[in-house]
């Protein structure tokens, strides 16, 4: 009797030595992480249904923010040009980051330099780029429209300055900027398909654009699922790229949800607004993170 | 004939590799191009890709004319301060949660999780308010604070702790070395490949970094390069050949990191997955 009351609390005293240990490596980066992440996000949270302007006192006023910012012509335009610019960003960027996957899947003389170099614009810093990007695009001046000139197009559009192009100009930065990161994601997949399966259906006499889509792309489904779900989480959330290059414009032609998050927030200090507009973006990238762990598990077991 | 095919093909796949590769690499050429000419030829037609007599003065020049010196002072300051207290709390953090065993362990690793997949947008304005509260807006503290505690470094540390054998731990515990004692003198040496994945993505990130350093800096003499370009921009928006000199400038600490430590961004990207 005596023996097992020791036991247990020894045990007690050691699991509650193991608890304070296990906080004591957790704390000092989780007070950090509570003070400016956590507690914000919560506070994103309430502030949607509050109406405050950080100077007088903040009322609680249910969900008239949503149907604020829903009745809001500049936030509607912005939620289409969010929606446009994924489809367009995901779709392109998936093409040609497959594309140079496979391009660099087979040993070619100078891939370790091929590889670096169409990573490196991930990597360059986005004041930079849309530096140079603007420079390259400018209607008049610019060496695109030079040499589209020098290709026959009598009138090249405007890029930037036009309302029609501002967003296509958008998205080929971002799929330049993008392709190489996701170009790693499909060429260590590429790499991970059993050379016998290619074997095998040579033998049985396919031709390489019959491996492709009979061996290549099925065994990449997983990449292709992980790709296209980080792909839209990012497109959604696009903000500083598009802050460089048009600021949202010309005139609102490629405002996105985050620029509108941004202008609330810091311009009009409307923050019930900017709350719940950040709640929308949060809602869409939430749903689409849920989808992917759902499918992803369920492509686990499918392995 | 076969052979004649598959060579053609062989050859056609390279040229296509080797388009693509100089067109992604074109804005780069343009820039350093333009960053050697007077400003009156930045735009010549046709483009004159090397210019006659480089002016390689443009790159002294725009030192003088902006604080440039001062501002990438700031940004490595802000750099090598965030990646060090990143890298000691997440290594710390993810010890706890790969190696410990305790109760509220996995409902606060479930705090980490969620708040990954948030947008920082989500919550960039309280963020800022709690700053305000805290006095903070307009100092290096607030940059610091921001994002030495990101869920993204927990995140990959543990991916690559728990790689680490738990009966090294046991070996270690029998011996009588404290959880301390394991974390410094086993699981830290064994994990460096993982460190330096995430000092380069913290490198990368921080330097890089344009919305934080705006949102949140006004004084001229706690801006970062990535703010003094854009100053750059709205002083002297027509010089195109300085604007370019300095992009360029502010593109070289992390093109450097780049070449030098391309194993661990491949690495980075295949362990963890995350775009940071």
């Amino acid at each position: 009797m005596n023996t097992t009351q020791h036991h247990d609390r020894k045990r007690m005293s050691l699991e509650r030595h193991n608890t304070l240990v296990g906080i004591s490596f957790i704390l000092p980066n989780f007070i950090g992480f509570a003070c400016f992440t956590l507690i914000p996000v919560i506070f994103s949270f309430i502030l949607s249904f509050a109406s405050w302007d950080g100077f007088n006192a903040m009322k609680i006023i249910g969900f008239a923010n949503f149907s604020g910012i829903f009745s809001d012509r500049v936030f509607k335009a912005a939620l289409s040009h969010t929606f446009t610019y994924s489809v367009f960003t995901v779709f392109f960027s998936m093409l040609m980051a497959l594309l140079l996957a496979v391009l660099l899947n087979r040993k070619v003389i100078g891939t370790n330099f091929f590889r670096s170099a169409v990573f490196f614009p991930y990597v360059a810093s986005i004041v930079a780029v849309g530096a140079v990007w603007n420079a390259m695009f400018m209607k008049d001046a610019g060496p695109i429209n030079a040499f589209l000139r020098l290709a026959g197009i009598a009138n090249p559009p405007g890029w930037f300055a036009s309302v029609a192009w501002a967003m296509p100009a958008i998205i080929i930065v971002s799929v330049w900027k993008n392709m190489g990161y996701f170009m790693l994601i499909y060429l260590a997949a590429l790499q991970n398909i059993p050379q016998s399966l290619y074997e095998a259906a040579s033998i049985d006499g396919a031709n390489a654009w019959n491996k492709f889509w009979k061996i290549t792309m099925p065994m990449l489904t997983p990449s292709h699922f992980f790709v296209f779900m980080m792909l839209t989480i990012n497109s959604f959330k696009v903000f500083d790229l598009i802050f460089v290059l048009t600021g949202g414009g010309p005139g609102i032609a490629t405002k996105v949800l985050a620029n509108y998050i941004y202008d609330q927030s810091f311009t009009a200090w409307n923050f019930g607004k900017a709350s719940a507009a950040s709640m929308i973006l949060f809602l869409i990238v939430g749903t689409i993170t849920v989808i992917q762990f759902r499918a992803e598990k369920k492509f686990n077991d499918f392995l | 004939m076969i052979e004649r095919k598959k060579l053609s093909t062989r050859y056609i796949f390279y040229v296509i590799l080797l388009l693509i590769t100089v067109v992604t690499l074109l804005p780069f050429a343009w820039m350093f191009s333009a960053s050697l000419k007077p400003e009156m030829e930045v735009f010549s037609i046709p483009i004159k890709w090397i210019p006659d007599n480089p002016l390689w003065k443009n790159y002294s020049l725009i030192w003088r004319k902006i604080p440039l010196g001062l501002f990438t002072f700031n940004s490595a300051k802000l750099t090598v301060l965030i990646t060090i207290i990143q890298l000691l709390t997440s290594s710390f953090a993810a010890y706890g949660f790969s190696k410990c065993r305790f109760k509220a362990r996995d409902i606060l690793f479930v705090c980490y999780i969620i708040t990954i997949a948030i947008p920082w947008q989500v919550y960039m304005l309280p963020q800022y308010i709690i700053m305000q509260k805290f006095r903070l807006i307009d100092t290096h503290v607030a940059l610091i604070l921001m994002q030495s505690f990101t869920a993204f470094g927990v995140f990959l540390l543990k991916q690559f702790y728990q790689s680490i054998p738990d009966e090294l731990m046991e070996a270690a515990r029998i011996d009588g070395l404290s959880e301390y004692g394991i974390y410094a003198r086993i699981v830290l040496p064994l994990s460096k490949p993982a460190m330096a994945t995430l000092t380069i993505f913290s490198f990368v990130t921080v330097w890089n970094d344009f919305m934080g350093p705006m949102i949140y800096l006004n004084s001229t003499s706690l801006k970062t390069i990535q703010l003094g370009i854009r100053m750059f921009i709205s002083l002297y928006s027509a010089e195109y050949n300085l604007i370019m000199a300095a992009s360029l400038v502010a593109l070289i600490p992390v093109f450097i990191m780049y070449v030098g430590f391309q194993k661990f961004f491949v690495q980075g990207v295949a362990t963890s997955g995350l775009k940071v």
